[in-house]
């Protein structure tokens, strides 16, 4: 199921402004790649290439290649829904739908993509989703209550189990536990260690703890200054970046000396 | 500094009193209204059968034009809400930017036209184009009771007088539904789009139910004007007496009822439109109270948190 990405000279705009130039990144199928770099230098924008939502944003767009398995995301013909539906996201601030039940939630992305499904099969996914995200105890009394009653920490793992629940290829992740609680925190990394088994992760976050323990890959993006693009610095395994980098950007980030 | 605090403890108590006797004298100017309309529309409610009109008595002369005006309003509903919704959902969600704010414009520019003109178009344009139909409706469907035959043939008819009070609604409902939508958190429609969403997809699963509550409101706002429009369903609709058919001359409303006879009206015919007025104050009433009951039920399930 799990596939893997291929970016080929990647420039992202809003409208007029170049905020990130020239990326070139190879993410392996069932691994976990980390995103770190300093506030604004693009990650959250580039990150939102990688399915296609950055252009949801009113003249923003990307040019360049991002290669699924191969198959260009942003070829002529394709569609952004059927590209959304195979490449999960989880974003920074929990956001599940207020109006829906726990349950609802879950299967919100399911009845998008395949409208039938019965009770039973429904209740399976529910629970397996649940399962997945580590969320399944706390909640199986009251899958008819609003997600939007939840805890923070929660709410993010309730989002984690809808985007799973659909079986995505990719889940991208945006600094999701920046919202939560260190204890959610360990929960929510736990699960990302097990969804690798499964999925090709990529995760931003401005964490280098967190990048340390749960990636195995890091990339680190820069920005010259204010106005300037934001581009890939360095791109390893994650113990390189943080004990071992070859450029000097990278090793004065990850140590501290800036950022 | 005492000398500050001091005039600052002065100028709370000028404000409170002020404000305090202003609320009073609001609550004395509605209730002197109430009473006067309760005590000048008692005497119709025990007057003689005979002395009002129609000679049957005050229920028997008010039912059908409650009907007539809950008919007219529930039609004029029928028509504009879906409307409404559907150009406030074009203009939040589906047109280019400098599209949406023009159309944002006009549909408020719409609000401001005053209903007499509404009302002289409706009689003067509306009715005769429609006339044809109307005689089309009673010849192929006239089976069904609300198309029975004969039409109109001036089209002055009940159902004209609905659609114009749909054209007029129209408006609120849109501008007030085109605020909400704006108003959807971005974090919400985002979720959407994320799962695979296609944009009406994102539309029923964030847009609409976050606006449902303020949907609500705009419809009973829209249905408050329709329940008590006098003078484009005057101008429109030549009344009678009530009729199940749409299309025939026939059927009244309390509000154009009370402003066709009110100028002529004497004694207790006074004290009949009073009461009549009356009754449109406590269906409007009531209108707005189930209302806020659908809005508070749904509060779980709001996505105010
Ligand atoms: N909606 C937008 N419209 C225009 N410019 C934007 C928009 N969102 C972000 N930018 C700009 O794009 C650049 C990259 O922003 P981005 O949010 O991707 O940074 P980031 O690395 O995710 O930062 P952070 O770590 O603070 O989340 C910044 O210069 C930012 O001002
Ligand atoms: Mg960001």
């Amino acid at each position: 199921m799990s596939k893997r990405i291929d970016v080929k000279d990647l420039n992202v705009y809003y409208g007029n402004f170049l905020a990130v130039e020239g990326v070139n990144i190879n993410i392996e199928a069932k691994s976990v790649t980390a995103f770190i770099g300093p506030s604004g230098c693009g990650k959250s924008t580039f990150l939102r290439t990688l399915n296609r939502m950055h252009e949801v944003i009113p003249g923003a767009y990307a040019k360049g290649e991002v290669l699924l398995d191969g198959a260009d995301i942003y070829g002529a013909g394709v569609d952004p829904v059927t590209v959304r539906s195979n490449i999960g996201m989880v974003f920074q601030r929990p956001n599940p739908f207020p109006t829906m039940s726990i349950r609802d939630n879950v299967l919100a992305g399911v009845k998008l993509n395949n409208k039938r499904i019965s009770k039973g099969e429904a209740d399976a996914l529910v629970e397996k989703s649940l399962q997945g995200a580590n969320l399944w105890n706390e909640v199986k009394d009251r899958l008819d209550k609003p997600g939007s009653g939840l805890s923070g920490g929660q709410q993010q793992r309730l989002c984690i189990a809808r985007a799973i629940a659909v079986e995505p290829a990719v889940l991208l992740m945006d600094e999701p536990c920046s919202a939560l609680d260190p204890i959610s925190t360990l929960a929510v990394e736990d699960l990302i260690n097990e969804l690798k088994d499964s999925y090709t992760v990529v995760i931003v976050t401005h964490n280098m703890q967190q990048a340390a323990r749960v990636s195995d890959k890091t990339a680190f993006f820069n920005i010259a200054g204010t106005g300037k693009p934001g581009k890939l610095i360095e791109f390893a395994e994650t113990s390189t970046i943080f004990n071992n980098p070859s450029q000097k950007a990278t090793e004065d980030y990850v140590s501290g000396r800036f950022g | 500094m005492t000398g500050s605090s001091a005039s600052g403890r002065a100028g709370d108590k000028v404000f409170s009193g002020t404000a305090m006797g202003a609320g009073i004298l609001i609550l004395l100017v509605l209730f002197g209204v109430a009473a006067f309309l309760v005590v000048q529309a008692f005497p119709a409610l025990v007057a003689k059968p005979a002395d009002i009109q129609g000679g049957a008595g005050f229920w028997a002369y008010i039912a059908p034009i409650v009907i007539g005006t809950l008919i007219a309003a529930a039609i004029a509903l029928v028509i504009a809400t879906p409307v409404a919704i559907g150009v406030a959902l074009f203009i939040s969600h589906y047109a280019p930017r400098r599209l949406a704010s023009g159309l944002g414009y006009v549909i408020d520019l719409l609000a401001a036209i005053p209903s007499v003109v509404y009302g002289a178009w409706g009689a003067a344009f509306l009715a005769p184009a429609i006339a044809p139909g109307y005689a089309w409706l009673a010849a192929n469907l006239g089976w069904i009771p609300i198309f029975a035959g004969p039409a109109s043939a001036t089209g002055k008819a009940i159902l004209t007088a609905a659609i114009v009070l749909a054209v007029m609604i129209l408006p609120i409902i849109t501008s007030l539904s085109r605020e909400i939508f704006l108003q959807t958190p971005k974090l919400h429609e985002e979720a959407a789009l994320a799962l695979g969403a296609t944009r009406w997809e994102m539309v029923r699963m964030a847009v609409l139910p976050f606006g449902r509550p303020g949907i609500i409101s705009a419809v009973m706002l829209g249905l408050g004007r329709a329940l008590g429009e006098t003078m484009a369903v005057a101008l429109v609709l030549s009344s009678g007496a009530l009729t199940a058919s749409l299309i025939q001359s026939g059927n009244q409303t309390i509000a154009a009822e009370i402003a066709l006879n009110f100028p002529e009206a004497s004694g207790v015919q006074v004290n009949t439109l009073i009461a009549a007025g009356l009754v449109l104050f406590v269906i409007t009433l009531a209108v707005n109270m189930v209302a806020r009951w659908i809005i508070t039920k749904h509060k779980e399930f709001s996505g105010a948190n």
